[in-house]
């Protein structure tokens, strides 16, 4: 617990996950630590292959292992070490204390079940529910994502439902046996707008209702500003700086959030300004994780930032970045 | 789904006759002779005649349509007639003929089904059985020794023809080893335990030789099915539900994946009663794909006509089959 005080229901400690390739190991995610209060909303940004998603797989044992191998690290969850876990005891976890929503609601329903089915499975499997309980269950669950009509609905197949209906579904599915812990894998980016504004108030008002802790991954800023009490910004599998949602974006310590928040297009500024970008490709994870994954794009990368990899230290209150750079000072942190 | 197995039905009639016509005008057109085959002390007169009271002479149109007349009308009542004793069949003398053995060809063909059924059939459902389970493990443990074995014998087993792993067998199991016979005995009749193991040992080489072709087949398409469902999202999804690896693969997964397979198991259903025609030439099968190589090879177009147009119905039939299918399994597929 980097800031101490409230308890963690989540607490990640040093996690490495490498995936081996022919073309040697990939290391996707490189001693990320981070904790996650109860009932709070973490946010976790960072650009497309910046381990945000591996990491929360890596959590639980979703990986396909191989390639993947988690190599390192301790994740305590209610007492117990989940990656000491077996699979018979992290299955007990997965749906059940801890539920998950992906990315595309298009694709994670199984097309050939109906979502009655579907959403009974885990219910029965951890609630050991009987049938009739389940489907009443379930139909109180299709209420509570506001899905109309439930009773009718639990007979149709996800085909028959739009987009936004089917994240709906996932999330019921996710909620079904009480977690502790909700892991949202990005899970309105493939939705329009309109439909990730539902989303996100839907969410807000079951966190309100249930008290769980969400991890919400995403890489856009914007959804993070309107829900999350805590940011923790990734790259290149390490997580580069984390803190209150309000804190890190008025004071952004690390190079790469500055630069992020400022790829961000402004609604009220000039038309004619051009989109800011971050010049530069994304790291290659096949490199040996000794020196700061974002050095090469850096404006402000000097010597050291090529001989070590920079650890997190606190900035401020509840807040900590990576980086050699004091930015306030405008010279190297002496640490 | 009944409209639409309704109006498929209607749509086969046309298909049905167009095919019959060019089953018929590609027999016409081969330059066989049915009195070929008759003893050449018979003078050419006679021959004529003979000739003439087949109906070989009249034109292609006439005999087309007679025969038409005969298998969609006539056959069918005589079948009614033998299946229910009502008396409703014309006279038997109207009924297609064979040349070859002056019989009627449905009674030929009906003498022969059950040989193909069962060895055939068998031999189906043996590969069936045989495939999915290899399908499905192999896919899972993609390029294990499992499925790298797997791969190969499937490789093998569906690009060595019947007809040289049939032959192997005879030399290998019946010559060499003794172990079962060469040819197989269609008069035998199962009565009694001993007579049973007896019909075992002459069945098992014919279904091992189509058996092995069959599974070769099925479980490249289950493999296949099965990759092309593994990565996908659901069963992430599954998984994350902290679903068992038992219902994520033979319940999530599986489910999935039949629906290709079920589609190719169902058409291939017609090559069973076309009865692996070479392999039941191979065992010496009296099955229909006996039937139907005898009666090419001496010009007996009645029979090759009737037993292709079987075959034809069959197939047109059995893609409805597969299509209806497709449209149970997999709910997003609605036909109305």
């Amino acid at each position: 617990m980097p800031d101490g005080g409230l308890p963690s229901v989540l607490d990640v400690k040093d996690l490495k996950t490498v995936f081996r390739t022919r073309r040697g190991e990939i290391h996707a995610v490189n001693n990320v630590s981070f904790h996650l209060e109860a009932g709070e909303l973490l946010g976790v940004v960072g650009e497309s292959g910046s381990g945000k998603s591996v990491t929360m797989m890596s959590l639980i044992g979703l990986l396909p292992m191989p390639p993947a191998e988690v190599r390192n690290g301790r994740v305590m969850f209610e007492g117990q070490d989940l990656l000491a876990c077996n699979e018979d005891q992290l299955r007990a976890v997965r749906g059940a204390r801890i539920g998950f929503v992906f990315q595309d609601p298009m694709t994670s329903l199984n097309p050939v079940f109906n979502v009655g089915f579907q959403i009974i499975e885990p219910l029965r499997k951890h609630m050991g529910l009987s049938k009739s309980r389940a489907r009443a269950r379930a139909v109180e669950l299709l209420e509570l994502v506001g899905i109309p009509d439930a009773a009718r609905r639990l007979g149709d197949y996800p085909h028959q439902f739009s987009g936004g209906m089917r994240q709906r579904v996932m999330i019921a599915i996710a909620l079904a046996c009480d977690p502790k812990v909700l892991i949202a894998d990005e899970p309105t980016t493939a939705l329009d707008v309109t439909i990730q504004a539902q989303i996100l108030e839907l969410v807000k008002e079951l966190r309100q209702k249930l008290g769980m802790a969400i991890v919400w991954i995403t890489h856009d800023l914007g959804v993070i500003a309107g829900i999350a009490d805590r940011v923790m910004v990734m790259y290149g599998g390490q997580v580069v700086e984390q803190g209150p949602v309000r804190e890190l974006f008025a004071n952004p310590k690390h190079p790469y959030t500055r630069m992020l928040l400022e790829t961000v297009p402004s609604v009220t500024g000039e038309r004619a300004e051009r989109l800011q970008v971050i010049d530069g490709q994304p790291p290659m994870l096949a490199q040996s994780p000794d020196s700061c994954p974002f050095r090469a794009r850096c404006p402000l990368a000097f010597e050291r930032c090529e001989q070590e990899n920079p650890k997190r230290v606190p900035v401020g209150p509840g807040h900590d970045a990576a980086c050699f750079w004091d930015v306030d000072a405008g010279a190297p942190r002496d640490v | 789904m009944l409209t639409y197995t309704i109006r498929r039905l209607l749509l086969a009639i046309p298909t049905l006759l167009f095919i019959s016509f060019i089953i018929f005008l590609i027999v016409k057109l081969s330059p066989s002779d049915p009195t070929a085959g008759l003893p050449l002390t018979i003078p050419p007169e006679v021959r004529e005649q003979i000739r003439e009271s087949l109906g070989v002479n009249q034109p292609v149109f006439v005999q087309y349509f007679r025969w038409l007349q005969l298998m969609v009308w006539n056959e069918p009542l005589h079948l009614i007639e033998g299946w229910t004793g009502w008396n409703v069949a014309p006279e038997s003398t109207t009924r297609i003929i064979s040349y070859q053995t002056r019989s009627p060809v449905m009674d030929l063909i009906m003498q022969r089904m059950p040989q193909t059924l069962w060895v055939v059939g068998i031999s189906y459902i043996v590969g069936i059985i045989i495939a999915l389970p290899i399908g499905i493990i192999s896919a899972y443990r993609q390029y294990s020794w499992f499925d790298q074995l797997g791969t190969f014998i499937s490789m093998l087993g569906f690009s060595v023809p019947t007809f040289f792993t049939g032959v192997l067998f005879i030399v290998i199991f019946a010559v060499n080893l003794g172990w079962f016979p060469s040819v197989y005995d269609t008069t035998h009749v199962v009565t009694d335990w001993d007579s049973f193991i007896v019909q075992l040992k002459q069945i098992i080489m014919p279904v091992m030789v189509l058996g092995l072709f069959n599974a070769s087949q099925i479980s490249r398409f289950m493999r296949a099915s099965m990759l092309d469902n593994l990565n996908q999202d659901y069963v992430r999804t599954a998984r994350a539900k902290g679903l068992t690896e038992k219902v994520v693969v033979l319940v999530h997964v599986l489910r999935n994946s039949l629906i290709p397979v079920v589609t190719v198991i169902a058409l291939n259903v017609p090559a069973v009663f076309g009865g692996a025609i070479i392999t039941e030439q191979v065992f010496k099968v009296n099955g229909i794909g006996q039937l139907l190589i005898i009666a090419i090879q001496s010009g007996d177009v009645p029979t090759v006509q009737t037993v292709s147009f079987i075959f034809a119905v069959l197939i047109v039939l059995f893609n409805l089959i597969a299509d209806v299918l497709y449209g149970v399994l997999d709910p997003r597929i609605r036909y109305d």
